[in-house]
């Protein structure tokens, strides 16, 4: 009976609960010994030059070791050129600043571009005094004008790089086909927003760092251990052999976490150039404005159809506020094109995107990097198309879904499905809701004209996971002469609870019990290739890796307990429930695994991996929101959430239902609450906590999650990814719900966050207009 | 995130609290709960040089009957306050209030003294002192005053303390009517009020509806002229100055309170007369 | 101060925080600090018994007084306190990080409250924010742990 697809609690916990996790600020390594804190000083305008940097005061003051800018760089190549012909393309795993003109520099040197671009670096004895010391740190600024709205930007009245001659580092997609919506009985076109957001991982960004006998150390709250020494090597010009990563137990990442940012590299260069042991750890007001963004995408969506109900022709247009560096080139809207079309069947769709450069922190991915977006802008024009052709919104949807006998499916959009079964999904929500019970009651409460109304949001989606599935995973296992088992694992969680799983993968395949093995992530010097956790992709790259590296274990192992048992491979078989190789027939003449691992020589079975998929997969899901809008105030409240997220096999539905559960949060979070703001001036008016609306527990309800798996034929497992699903879903539904609540009194959209403000002025509009 | 160097002093009497203010001068503040204090000393908004902690001046964490009115110490804490039985039975609208501040954490360390003599206009239990009449008892070098709550708040995180000079004591007259209603709106539990209206009989007090906690003084007279509830509330708006922010703007907070007002003495009203919450 | 029972005695700067005194001095890191503005409640230890938000409190505030942190709840054979068990059992964590501040903001709860509905529940953890669990198992958790998971078929 495998262990595979039952509910197993983590194995991570009694450390996590007892003793507490070791994330950076925990260490206390020999190596970091005596480290000096680092304190950032960072810019308070969104845009200036810098005129001077007066370090004399602080470098006086008790406890600094050292204040840095970018003149003391003088220990590292300048930045590679781009390459022949145009912009290095950029990609989720190795997010690469554009070079050239877009160039992000490492200190400031003489320009900032976002408040709080980093000017100095201080190190201190202690953190206290770091904080002291970077207030004495004297920058002269000449404030420059601020660019914060896209349209400003790509007016380009103000340049936020005066050699690029414009704030448009990329542009994508065709213009508009003009007869793309001839022969639409209806036509709707409008305006939207999917608002900056920020990830506020509980653990904030920190990196250490130790050189020492030509070996750079660095300890980094990161998603990609092996990817980070890639990067800082070349950043370095160092060979990657003198350099090691560690990544420890890391507070969350979503995305924003991948490989190593500036601040990181910032802090590693200065353990290199002082020759002293340092450690960073931002505050939270630093991270908020100092991690990178979400989302930020202004969408003009058109939808045309007919009023049977078949949507003829779709088109999106975005525009990405890539913040004030590039760093993700293009590749958020790309993977936002290429969704666009969702899990629907629409015979003509264009996408186009400019991306543009603002005064504001630098965007990258975030739970989702581009297919929530996707999401959402389809999950608003298909609300849109139903109001104008007053049907049923989920009707419309099941009539236009890409029916379940018609895959592999390949899109207009130029993505491969590899699975689904779409309409599947709505009417198991449908029914799981009441549907028709959920619209009778709001039917009862427009008749009576009741102050709460209720609103109904459905959304439907399909996400793409592991979109580099090409660059794979890796997995090397070992099964020692004691008949432990241990997993070196390219993947690296920030939470998801890999260890459980793969060792859940090895027992089932080995039958070596899951406190018989180990799982160890995070260290280059024993996993030096790797890619690591983003784009929804450990389990089905890495966790199949395991399983594959755990298939060719038991095939080597088979060879050596024939020959030990002097029986023929053929004659043998290994029963899992016991971890035994046995001649079929004569269960009492088996084998352990310490008996055969022990055979094998002194370093026991090792099987070493690195498994790649033909393609990503395709999860996909429906969501339904019910909430209550005060229609006095606009006070929204989330009453239920009702999904399906169908990421194909099931190993841990623990794990399974803890994903979906945080992206759902996240997801109706950026409905409800969230948004990043910014005055006219490019001051962040939502640094803190208290300002920027992180959901908590009182804000959301239970989630009501229903159960479905449909297999991907791309992995041996049957595995897709559903770490971002939840969060794709989630948001459209809600925000699809508040405008359902209040649609009877002429509201036709309102844009996120919903927040009471936003959802008040929409009815005080809709109401005037009437 | 960590407060700018200061000298920490404890006081374990009024009298010597008194004095080590008197001698930290100008720089010098008390320290109860922290929660209003350290927080801005976190962010370096707040700069004092001496700390006089009075912290552990048990004698000033009291709730008693006093005939006539409730007096509560200005050291009892938010969760004392929220299940004292006595104010549960004679201020249900200032134990119920109380219960709104910040969070259970919060509510274990923060003070009804500290929270008043922070004076943030959007916090919860400013309006309410304001709403229920309660004269502020303080003691300085120069002896004991009184103060009604309505001279007390004079500005924006501004009250008629002088310097040195430390709140001891709430007094708050027992409510001739029994109804009351605590009628706060945020966007998150956790959030200060966007707008708050605090409702005991025909008095009512505003949250974040000005620099200072004010009263609807509008909303008192039409009630008092014999105006229906939902009439009289239409004037909640009427001699504020309500702020804008990320959150709301002064139009929609005028309508806010509107709204809550409304909703207030109707909940009010439909508490009174049952002697009970 | 007595921290887990055992008393930790330092000479440390008047401005030095509760957190920093357990972290650094008392060598307990499994209390972490999420934010500037005591918003987050990832610091959440005991004060003589009562939750607090360890970064809004000077060591000096609590100079004398008894201390609980997550790493004093297990009993000494190492059998996991009840809360920690239920936070196993229902996965109420993922990354760690907010865990320590949960576990102790919910021992307070609890014994202030010993049986919550769950909206006291989630009322009651307004103060700390999870990134990770979207609060669902967190919220299962707490009912575990106060004796019974009343009505909770929802996963």
């Amino acid at each position: 009976m495998s262990i595979l697809g039952t509910r197993v609690v983590r194995i991570e916990d009694p450390r996590l609960l007892t003793a507490g996790g070791t994330y950076v600020d925990d260490l206390r390594v020999p190596e970091l010994q005596g480290a000096a804190r680092v304190t950032f000083v960072r810019s308070p305008h969104a845009h200036a030059l810098i005129t001077g940097v007066d370090a004399s005061t602080a470098l006086a003051a008790s406890g600094v070791v050292a204040v840095l800018t970018y003149q003391d760089i003088n220990d590292i190549p300048p930045p590679p050129p781009p390459p022949e012909g145009g912009p290095p393309p950029g990609s989720e795993a190795a997010p690469l600043p554009m070079g050239g003109v877009w160039q992000e520099p490492l200190l400031a040197v003489d320009r900032v571009r976002f408040v709080g671009e980093p000017v100095a670096v201080v190190l201190t004895d202690d953190t206290y005094q770091g904080e002291d010391a970077a207030e004495l740190v004297s920058v002269d600024y000449e404030p420059l004008p601020a660019v914060v709205d896209p349209a400003d930007a790509l007016a380009g009245q103000t340049l936020l790089f005066p050699d690029a001659g414009s704030n448009l580092p990329v542009t994508i997609g065709k213009p508009a086909d003009g007869a793309a919506f001839d022969g639409c009985d209806v036509v709707v076109e409008r305006d939207i927003v999917n608002q900056r957001v920020a990830p506020v991982p509980m653990e904030g960004r920190a990196t250490a760092a130790s050189w020492a006998d030509g070996k750079l150390t660095v300890w980094v709250s990161s998603q990609n251990p092996a990817i980070s020494r890639f990067v800082l090597a070349g950043a370095f010009g160092l060979d990657p052999d003198s350099i090691r990563v560690v990544v420890p137990d890391v507070g969350g990442g979503f995305g924003a976490k991948i490989a190593v940012d500036r601040d990181a590299i910032i802090v590693a260069w200065a353990a290199r150039h002082t020759g002293r042991p340092v450690r960073w750890v931002e505050t939270r007001s630093e991270n908020l404005t100092g991690m990178t963004h979400g989302r930020a995408q202004w969408h003009t969506v058109k939808i045309g159809g007919n009023r049977d109900g078949r949507v003829l022709a779709y088109r999106l247009e975005v525009v990405q506020d890539t913040g004030a560096y590039p760093r993700m080139s293009g590749f958020l809207p790309t993977l936002t094109s290429l969704m666009a079309v969702g899990p629907y069947d629409i015979a003509h769709v264009e996408t186009a995107a400019r991306v543009v450069v603002t005064n504001t922190t630098p965007i990258s991915a975030y739970r989702g990097a581009g297919r929530p977006e996707a999401t959402a802008a389809i999950e608003r024009a298909m609300d849109l198309f139903a109001a104008e052709i007053a049907m049923d919104p989920a009707e419309v949807r099941r009539r236009n879904m890409v029916p379940a006998d018609n895959f592999p499916h390949q899109t207009p959009c130029g993505a491969h499905y590899d699975s689904g079964d779409y309409a599947g999904a709505l009417d198991k929500v449908l029914a799981g809701a009441d549907y028709a019970g959920l619209r009778a009651e709001q039917a009862r409460r427009r008749e009576r004209g009741d102050v709460v109304q209720l609103g109904i949001g459905v959304a439907s989606y399909v996400e793409i996971t592991a979109a580099d599935a090409d660059a794979g995973e890796t997995a090397r296992l070992v099964v020692g002469g004691d008949g432990t088992a241990t997993v070196y694992t390219g993947s690296s969680s920030t939470g998801q609870g890999h260890d459980t799983a793969w060792s859940m993968l090895v027992q089932s395949e080995l039958g070596i019990p899951m406190d018989k093995v180990t799982v160890l992530h995070g260290d280059t010097d024993a996993i030096p290739l790797g890619t690591g956790s983003h784009a929804s992709r450990s389990l089905q790259l890495g966790g199949v890796a395991v399983h594959n590296a755990a298939v060719e274990v038991k095939d080597q192992a088979r060879r050596l307990a024939a020959d030990m048992m002097e029986a023929s491979e053929a004659d043998l078989e290994l029963d899992a429930d016991r971890g035994l190789w046995h001649v079929r027939g004569d269960p009492e003449s088996g084998r352990t695994w310490a008996d055969v691992a022990g055979h094998a020589g002194q370093e026991g079975l090792v099987a070493a991996v690195h498994f790649t998929e033909a393609q990503p997969t395709f999860p996909f899901g429906t969501h339904l929101a019910v909430t209550e809008v005060d229609t006095e105030t606009g006070k929204v409240t989330l009453l239920r959430h009702v999904t399906v997220d169908d990421a194909g096999i099931v190993v841990n539905p623990v794990l399974t239902e803890g994903q979906r559960h945080g992206g759902i949060a996240q997801g109706a979070a950026q409905a409800l609450l969230e948004e990043m703001v910014y005055d006219a001036h490019g001051n962040p008016l939502t640094g803190t906590l208290a300002d920027y609306a992180a959901i908590s527990a009182t804000e959301l309800p239970s989630f009501e999650l229903l159960e479905s798996e449909t297999p991907t034929p791309i992995n041996p497992l049957g595995v897709k990814g559903i770490g971002e699903a939840g969060t794709i879903g989630a948001t459209p539904a809600v925000q699809n719900s508040v405008i359902d609540a209040v649609s009877h009194l002429g509201v036709r959209h309102v844009d996120m966050p919903t927040t009471p403000a936003r959802v008040w002025a929409a009815i005080s509009e809709a109401r005037d207009s009437q | 995130m960590i407060p700018a160097p200061f000298t920490y002093q404890r006081a374990t009497s009024v009298d010597e609290a008194l004095d080590l203010a008197a001698d930290g001068g100008e720089d010098a503040k008390f320290l109860a709960g922290g929660h209003s204090l350290l927080p801005l000393m976190k962010l370096r908004l707040a700069v004092p040089t001496v700390l006089v902690d009075i912290g552990r001046l048990g004698e000033l964490s009291f709730v008693r009957d006093e005939d006539g009115h409730i007096a509560v110490g200005a050291l009892t804490s938010h969760h004392d306050v929220v299940n004292s039985a006595l104010l549960r039975r004679e201020l249900p609208l200032l134990a119920h209030a109380a219960s709104q501040v910040g969070d259970p954490q919060i509510r274990h360390r923060g003070t009804i003294g500290g929270s008043l003599a922070h004076a943030d206009p959007a916090g919860d239990l400013p309006a309410v002192v304001l709403a229920l009449d309660a004269t502020l008892v303080a003691r300085g070098p120069s002896g004991t005053r009184e103060i009604s709550a309505a001279d007390f708040f004079t500005g924006l995180f501004e009250t008629a303390l002088e310097p040195g000079e430390l709140l001891t004591e709430i007094r708050i007259p027992k409510p001739g009517t029994a109804g009351w209603s605590f009628q706060k709106f945020t966007k998150r539990a956790i959030d200060w009020a966007i707008v708050g209206a605090a409702v005991q009989g025909d008095q009512v007090a505003l949250v974040h509806m000005g620099s200072t906690p004010l009263r609807a003084a509008a909303v008192e007279r039409a009630l008092a002229d014999g105006a229906a509830p939902p009439e009289a509330a239409a004037r909640a708006a009427e001699g504020t100055s309500p702020p804008d922010d990320i959150n709301a703007d002064g139009g929609y907070r005028a309508h806010l309170a509107r709204v809550l007002v409304g909703r207030g003495l109707a909940e009010s009203r439909s508490r009174s007369g049952q002697g009970h919450t | 101060m007595i921290v887990n029972g055992a008393t930790v005695e330092a000479e440390v700067a008047d401005r030095t925080l509760l957190v920093h005194f357990l972290r650094d001095v008392a060598g307990l890191t499994a209390t972490n600090v999420g934010c500037d503005t005591t918003s987050c409640g990832a610091c959440t230890v005991l004060l003589d018994g009562q939750s607090v938000k360890s970064c809004t409190v000077l060591a000096a505030q609590a100079d004398g007084r008894e201390v609980t942190t997550v790493e004093g709840l297990a009993a000494g054979d190492g059998q996991l306190h009840p809360v920690q068990r239920a936070f196993q059992a229902e996965h109420g964590l993922q990354c760690g990080f907010c865990t320590p501040g949960m576990v102790m903001a919910t021992v307070s709860l609890l014994a202030e409250n010993p049986r919550p509905t769950e909206e006291q529940v989630r009322t009651g953890l307004e103060g700390n924010l999870c990134r990770c669990t979207g609060y669902h198992n967190i919220v299962r958790a707490v009912l575990a742990a106060a004796g019974g998971a009343e009505g909770q078929e929802s996963r």
